[in-house]
């Protein structure tokens, strides 16, 4: 490839190949950009409340003292909680579609794909008008009363139906078309002749899939959590309908509280002076949380892959 | 040997009716799940035809938005602040990420550059949009002192353009080598070789790709808090003004107002949107599907 | 050895998704600790014949078996049968090795962690047991904890004769079992076959007519979903009675 380059190295190529090759190496600079560009902007609020900001729990306008702690810790839980209810279902309902005849998977599938592609604002709308009240009148009555959940101290009685929880069902259903497309494409690419294998030694289908493709598509199953695990910690507008917008550490399960998206998108019109570089503060650990994840899925995949002795 | 000793091992069987209950068990947990999403779906959707359509009228297409108690408010204001910002967004990001993509389809194989650059493409895939909003926001908002459309463009542009860029990488890699070495072989230079294989091969991969970023960011509704935040007027002003969009209207209109007739105004703009975006969405599907079928 | 019927296939039809036919009438009789070879040109049913035997062919949809499969003289394509245990009962072997993703002692446990309730070190008796049985012991003892995966192709293949040997069974089906497999390697399978014989009945698909030769003692010719000749492997190979059999054996066609 690079001898033909040679060959007709005319100045249109010359050109067509910078023209690209900047274009591409504008990726790599604009992130950088991203980086330099928070933590400039946060440089005050550091410098304000040091790093006991990550840990702290005032948002006092106007005493003009502000702590990071109710922002992450809900940011957190709600992302916990979309997880804990997206990965089991994701999971069940790729299993599912993987095995259903060809034709009616792919409509399923395409139907997963429309639920993907609502805007989050339609879900916060709906969460705000539909769901909140049906928490607060039906489901969590039910959980805290019918099931007795109320006398364990996290799941306490307490809501209006708007806080973590409700923020977390709404993620969930979010994130589950993302994570099972996924976690279906891998179960699509398990060889067939292996599955039999399994199957040929007696596995039912559900051995099968929890012993044998769990394991072979190990690596592209944690991918499809991350992805639903990026996504969730970076939601706005789902959770900023939902979750009250009251900067306060979770108390239970149905108390109000914030996000950092919440945070920062609840605030932009205030920002002024000490409070715009809080919220580049929050954006920066935003930022951080979601290169960790990156980061860290792509090591571990790596890890999987040499563990699994592939050549 | 023991291995065929099979009087000692017989006895110890695990019960097959508890594997097979498990089993079972999955299976309908499957379904369950399957049927919880799909009728999630359903039920938003439901929500969003029915409360919107009662409101869409010829006036609410036609008019712009105006102050609770005026007559004849619509929300056409916003479906064209939308249109400039999408469209604007187009032309910022599809350029550059169609070069970036084809630089790593095309010059950058195996290179470590180009897998930095592929790492930083899928952080930024990953990079939650309300970051991206902000960073526009310290960009251009601050230093520019004001909210304006053009600034929400380059926010949903940074957003297209990571998805753009591999969907681009993607399809010329399907473009088989033979046909590339063809067309160098023909005498092409090497431009006229990959804008040939661009607009032959890979065209309606792009198209895909590009239609689907579009459908993706037009819904985007969290850096246009930080950028193009909202107008009542016309979106006149794209340069300098704040531009009325249909997503922050949604925000507005059912977060910060007590009034039943704007929140009724909300679904109907919910209702507008959705219609766009799936439309947007579907449209892409079959164009990519049809392309396959050809081939 | 014996010469009881181990298999007994009367009237069998198969027919893939859209009713489409393919095989026709099969009637074949397996017997006992012999090794019995199922020959005949590409697309002529010979692994579809075999998929009955354990209903594997149940995981396609559409795919379905009309007759009888007498095993020990019970049906198994009868509904009551349950599929787990005759799967257990009769082991499979693929055309390419299929280890799964998991240690060596881990594949080779698998089968016997799935269907029986044992202690660790009887389970590792056990993995012993069948890595010795086909020969493996001695390459893969100092590397049981390794990734199956690791193993070169004729290995690979030898650790899923001892995972579908582990279990217990007491018929070993194998389709084409050495045709992703380098020559070398390839005899030492057929050798281990011969021993596998004393203690397993063994169908065999391949398409290398001298395999069936060298290792089998019946051989059923297939052709266009029927089965054309079947009888003793000298006899099929020295005196076939159908003019099919003799121009497929002389390599005239197939």
């Amino acid at each position: 490839m690079a001898r033909t380059m040679n060959i007709s190295d005319t100045t249109v190529d010359r050109t067509f190949r910078i023209a690209t090759g900047a274009a591409a190496v504008a990726i790599p600079l604009l992130l950088l950009l991203f980086i330099v560009q928070l933590t400039w902007g946060s440089l005050p609020a550091w410098r304000e409340f040091g790093p006991g900001f990550l840990i702290g729990t005032e948002w006092d306008p106007v005493a003009g003292r502000y702590g990071a702690l109710p922002a992450i810790a809900g940011t957190l839980l709600t992302t916990f909680l979309a997880l804990l209810f997206a990965i089991p279902a994701a999971f069940v309902t790729a299993l599912y579609l993987a095995d259903a005849p060809p034709v009616f998977g792919g409509i399923l599938s395409q139907a997963l794909d429309l639920l993907a592609a609502i805007p989050s604002v339609i879900y916060g709308m709906w969460g705000l008008f539909v769901l909140a009240p049906i928490m607060q009148e039906t489901i969590q009555p039910f959980l805290s009363e019918t099931l007795g959940l109320g006398r364990i101290p996290f799941f306490g009685v307490d809501g209006d139906g708007f806080g973590f929880l409700t923020a977390g069902i709404i993620l969930a259903l979010m994130i589950l078309p993302y994570i099972s497309a996924v976690m279906r494409n891998v179960f699509l690419m398990t060889p067939p002749m292996l599955v039999e294998s399994a199957r040929g030694i007696g596995c039912t289908r559900w051995e099968a899939a929890r012993d044998i493709m769990v394991r072979y598509g190990a690596r592209g199953l944690l991918g499809a959590i991350f992805i639903g695990l990026g996504r969730a910690l970076g939601e706005t507008m789902a959770v900023l309908f939902v979750i009250g917008n009251i900067s306060e550490v979770p108390t239970s399960l149905y108390s109000s509280g914030t996000t950092i998206a919440a945070t920062l998108a609840n605030h932009f019109a205030e920002a002024d002076g000490v409070l715009r570089a809080v919220l580049f503060a929050l954006g920066l650990v935003l930022l951080a949380l979601s290169l960790a994840v990156q980061i860290f899925a792509r090591y571990y995949l790596m890890l999987t892959n040499s563990s699994r002795g592939e050549k | 040997m023991t291995m065929m000793n099979n009087n000692s091992i017989s006895a110890r069987r695990r019960g097959l009716f508890r594997r097979r209950l498990a089993d079972r068990i999955v299976r309908l947990l499957s379904t369950a799940a399957l049927v919880i999403a799909i009728a999630g779906m359903g039920w938003i959707l439901w929500n969003v035809c029915a409360r919107g359509i009662s409101v869409l009228s010829w006036s609410f297409l036609t008019e712009s938005t105006k102050p609770w108690g005026i007559p004849d408010s619509g929300i056409a204001n916003a479906i064209l602040g939308t249109l400039e910002i999408t469209l604007g967004a187009a032309l910022i990001g599809i350029p550059p990420a169609l070069l970036g993509g084809i630089y790593l389809a095309e010059f950058g194989r195996g290179t470590r550059l180009a897998g930095i650059i592929r790492f930083a493409t899928n952080v930024l895939m990953g990079m939650p949009s309300v970051v991206v909003g902000l960073f526009v926001y310290a960009l251009m908002v601050v230093p520019l002192g004001g909210f304006s459309g053009v600034a929400g463009s380059l926010a949903l542009a940074i957003l297209m353009i990571p998805v753009v860029l591999s969907t681009t990488e993607e399809m010329l890699r399907m473009v088989p080598d033979t046909l590339r070495e063809s067309a160098l072989a023909l005498g092409c230079s090497r431009t006229r070789a990959t804008l040939a294989i661009l607009c032959r091969s890979a065209r309606s991969g792009l198209l895909t790709g590009i239609l689907l970023a579009v459908a993706r960011v037009s819904g985007e509704t969290a850096p246009l808090l930080f950028t193009a935040l909202w107008s009542d007027g016309w979106p006149r002003d794209y340069f300098t003004g704040p531009t009325a969009n249909l997503p922050v209207l949604i925000t507005e209109y059912s977060t910060n107002s007590p009034f039943a007739e704007q929140h009724a105004a909300g679904w109907g703009a919910a209702l507008t949107v959705t219609v766009m975006v799936l439309l947007l969405n579907i449209g892409s599907r079959i164009i990519f599907k049809e392309k396959h079928h050809v081939r | 050895m014996s010469d009881e019927i181990k298999i007994s296939v009367r009237n069998l039809n198969f027919f893939y998704a859209g009713n489409h036919q393919a095989l026709f009438d099969n009637n074949l009789e397996i017997r006992a600790n012999h090794v019995t070879a199922v020959i005949g040109p590409s697309g002529c049913g010979k692994s579809t014949h075999l998929r009955t035997y354990n209903r594997i062919f149940e995981l396609y949809r559409g795919q379905r078996a009309e007759g009888e499969i007498l095993v020990d003289g019970e049906n198994i394509l009868s509904p009551h049968v349950d599929v787990l245990e005759l799967r257990r009962r009769i082991g499979m072997i693929f055309q390419k090795p299929t280890p799964f993703p998991m240690s060596v002692f881990d594949n080779v446990a698998y089968p016997l962690r799935l269907h029986f309730k044992l202690s660790k070190s009887e389970i590792a008796d056990r993995v012993e047991d069948a890595l010795r049985g086909v020969s493996l012991w001695d390459e893969v003892s100092g590397k049981l904890k390794t990734s199956g995966l690791a193993l070169s192709g004729g290995q690979q293949q030898r650790l899923c004769i001892a995972r579908a040997v582990t279990a217990a069974p007491e018929v070993l089906l194998m389709d084409e079992p050495t045709s992703a497999i380098d020559p070398v390697a390839t005899l030492k399978i057929e050798d281990l076959i011969l021993q596998l014989r004393e203690k397993f009945t063994i169908v065999i698909v391949t398409h290398n007519m001298q395999q069936a030769a060298r290792i089998s003692d019946y051989t059923a010719f297939f052709y266009q979903g029927r089965i054309v000749e079947y009888g003793r492997t000298e006899a099929i190979f020295t005196n076939p009675s159908n003019p099919k059999t003799e121009e497929y054996i002389t390599g005239r066609f197939g």
